[in-house]
């Protein structure tokens, strides 16, 4: 068997709505700092957010490619508007890698080389090989997928690249309504972007107390945060290269450097994951869907 | 007979249902296999292949023609059963059949390009470009439009899509971007997206506690109720949860889609046909909506307005909504 290609860790988007200087000011850090070998850029949740960092995208995008990162940039996960679509068409035209992360995308690039994001559904070969057929170079499985089908999804194909996220709360789902702004009595056309409150989203309780999903304006995420760090080795012979690391409002430079030493053999996953918790305090531990279980279940 | 004013599509979740659906006057029925191969994969539901064989005889003897969900996505190495679920949804003469998958759309379009193919609402497809997508790629021609563009939205896209367009006009209010939830298997482990099962009964507990109903999936309390007040089926987006100290249903009120009211609307935004929702509702469902439908769009067909209705027995929660399509709503 030929030697694997080296494990690459990629940096997300930035899914919460944190203010220009606080993007600007983590970017330059991530630049200087974290051994990430590709950061992805761009709004993913909520159009209405597409502003805020706009100006500042050209000397991010500089200073990250200054230190030799890759830079990806990714759209909407959900496209209903005109201008939406005039937005995704620009970031195109603009040159840089893109990442879909809706089928608008995918039609709107027209066979150019380009990512696949988490948000489009390739749990299978058929929808693999369709969308490989259509410019695909990477493919960022979706978060249910279960290791055994990534064993068959991610292996022996030269034509194209796998990523998986191993790092931060899993997107469960998109929408049209805003329930940040709900959660504040608002409605998405009056939001005045509440969702900049908070800046690891706001968390949702059951009920009777347990923490369980996380808001994100239009999007829920896990309330946990996933952590593949026992699973990076059997995921690498499975055939992911790249790790996703999913910015939160923690040192995402620490989180970056740990995966890193447990890619190279520096660090054991077990002692990665105790180092993880001294930074994350009470949050839970999530792996289920990697594992075929709930994806709350921490295995 | 007048021009049809709007194509009724109505839920055949059994074959007694379907007979029920057409004999309530029905324009098409959908159904399901009884298997993974399709979103609402519950136990006592669903088709085999002789009852579809005989459902698609008794509808087409009537004039009613008959659509197969196909619209889950297949887990890798395992697509034999949506392929042969399409294979046979076309051996038994069904009149489309509706997808979601891209690799389940790209086997039908190459095995059986004269089966009639529609785009599932699971596909997600909200926009000119993504439906751009898969006719150009897979040839379909009517599109099931996702419940979260208001009327004036549609009316847009189906001007610029210029393709028969299917749109939910009772049911449930779906909030989240369909086919792309993960909420269900993050509390349960099985996927309404391949195992077409979202809270399966199999995970729902009801638990009488100091005269409070608690509803759970998973083990995880979705909801607490006093006896008579409204409540939905514990979907997690119908749950009860709190948010900065304070308990609401903070994605979807326990409310069911009713867009009789504006059927009017619809036709002039230019869609092509309405989708009752409710394969896992009983045949008595069945029976009052679609004939209430069916009266209102003979009403409209004949030029004078939609006899006054009540079906509020049969929604979520007994109370009413227009969800995304009224301006406000999100």
């Amino acid at each position: 068997m030929s030697a694997l290609a080296p494990a690459r860790l990629t940096l997300g988007p930035l899914l919460y709505h944190w203010s220009a200087q606080q993007r600007r000011d983590f970017y330059f850090r991530i630049a200087d700092e974290a051994p990430v070998d590709t950061v992805y850029l761009g709004e993913v949740v909520c159009s209405k957010r597409e502003p805020t960092f706009a100006p500042l995208m050209a000397p991010v995008v500089d200073r990250l490619r200054a230190a030799g990162k890759e830079v990806v940039v990714s759209t909407l996960a959900l496209v209903t508007t005109r201008r939406e679509v005039e937005t995704i068409a620009e970031i195109i035209a603009s040159g840089l890698m893109v990442e879909a992360n809706d089928v608008a995308c995918v039609q709107l690039l027209a066979g150019r080389p380009h990512v696949v994001g988490p948000y489009i559904n390739v749990f299978n070969e058929g929808a693999r090989d369709f969308l490989v057929g259509r410019g695909a170079l990477r493919i960022v499985l979706p978060v249910e997928i279960p290791a055994k089908s990534i064993r068959i999804v991610a292996a022996g194909d030269a034509r194209v690249e796998f990523e998986v996220q191993a790092f931060g709360r899993q997107p469960l789902s998109v929408a049209m309504r805003c329930y940040h702004a709900r959660a504040h009595d608002r409605t998405k056309d009056h939001c005045q972007l509440v969702c900049g409150l908070d800046s690891n989203g706001l968390t949702a309780n059951t009920i009777d107390g347990t923490e369980i999903l996380t808001i994100n304006g239009t999007q829920t995420l896990t309330h946990g945060h996933a952590v593949l760090l026992a699973e990076l080795e059997e995921l690498r012979q499975a055939g992911v290269r790249h790790f996703r690391l999913s910015p939160q409002d923690l040192d995402m430079v620490r989180v970056a450097a740990l995966y890193r030493d447990v890619l190279d053999g520096r660090q054991e996953a077990a002692a990665a994951v105790q180092a993880l918790r001294s930074m994350t305090g009470d949050i839970p531990f999530v792996n289920g869907f990697l594992h075929g279980r709930k994806g709350l279940a921490w295995i | 007979m007048s021009p049809r004013y709007l194509e009724l599509v109505c839920p055949a979740g059994t074959p007694a249902a379907l007979r029920a659906a057409v004999d309530a006057g029905a324009d098409t029925v959908y159904c399901g296999f009884r298997d993974c191969t399709n979103a609402r994969n519950y136990p006592g539901l669903n088709f085999d292949v002789d009852e579809l064989r005989e459902g698609v005889a008794y509808a087409h003897a009537r004039d009613c023609k008959v659509l197969v969900a196909v619209n889950t996505f297949p887990p890798a190495g395992d697509a034999g059963p949506w392929r042969r679920a399409v294979d046979q949804a076309a051996a038994a003469g069904a009149d489309a059949v509706i997808l979601a998958d891209i690799g389940v759309l790209d086997y039908a379009t190459r095995r059986h390009p004269d089966l009639r193919r529609h785009l599932s609402v699971q596909a997600s497809a909200a926009n000119a470009p993504s439906i751009a997508f898969y006719r150009e790629n897979f040839g379909v021609r009517r599109v099931v439009l996702p419940r979260v563009l208001s009327v004036e939205e549609v009316a847009e896209l189906i001007e610029e899509i210029g393709m028969e367009t299917e749109v939910f006009a009772f049911g449930s209010v779906g909030p989240m971007s369909e086919g792309r939830c993960f909420l269900s298997s993050y509390l349960t482990g099985l996927s309404p997206t391949s195992e077409g099962a979202c809270a399966p009964a199999s995970h729902v507990t009801y638990t009488e506690q100091d005269g409070q109903t608690l509803s759970q999936l998973g083990g995880t309390t979705l909801n607490c109720f006093a006896r008579g007040e409204p409540a939905a089926y514990p979907t997690p987006c119908k749950g009860r949860y709190v948010t900065n100290g304070r308990a609401s249903y903070l994605f979807e009120e326990p409310i069911g889609l009713n867009a009789i009211a504006i059927l009017p609307e619809l036709k002039s935004a230019g869609v092509t046909a309405l989708k009752i929702e409710g394969r896992q509702r009983s045949r008595a469902y069945v029976t009052q909506v679609v004939t209430t439908f069916r009266q209102a769009l003979d009403a409209l067909a004949g030029g004078v307005a939609a006899p006054a209705t009540d079906l509020s027995s049969e929604t979520e929660g007994g109370r009413e909504t227009r969800g995304a399509y009224q301006r406000g709503w999100r």
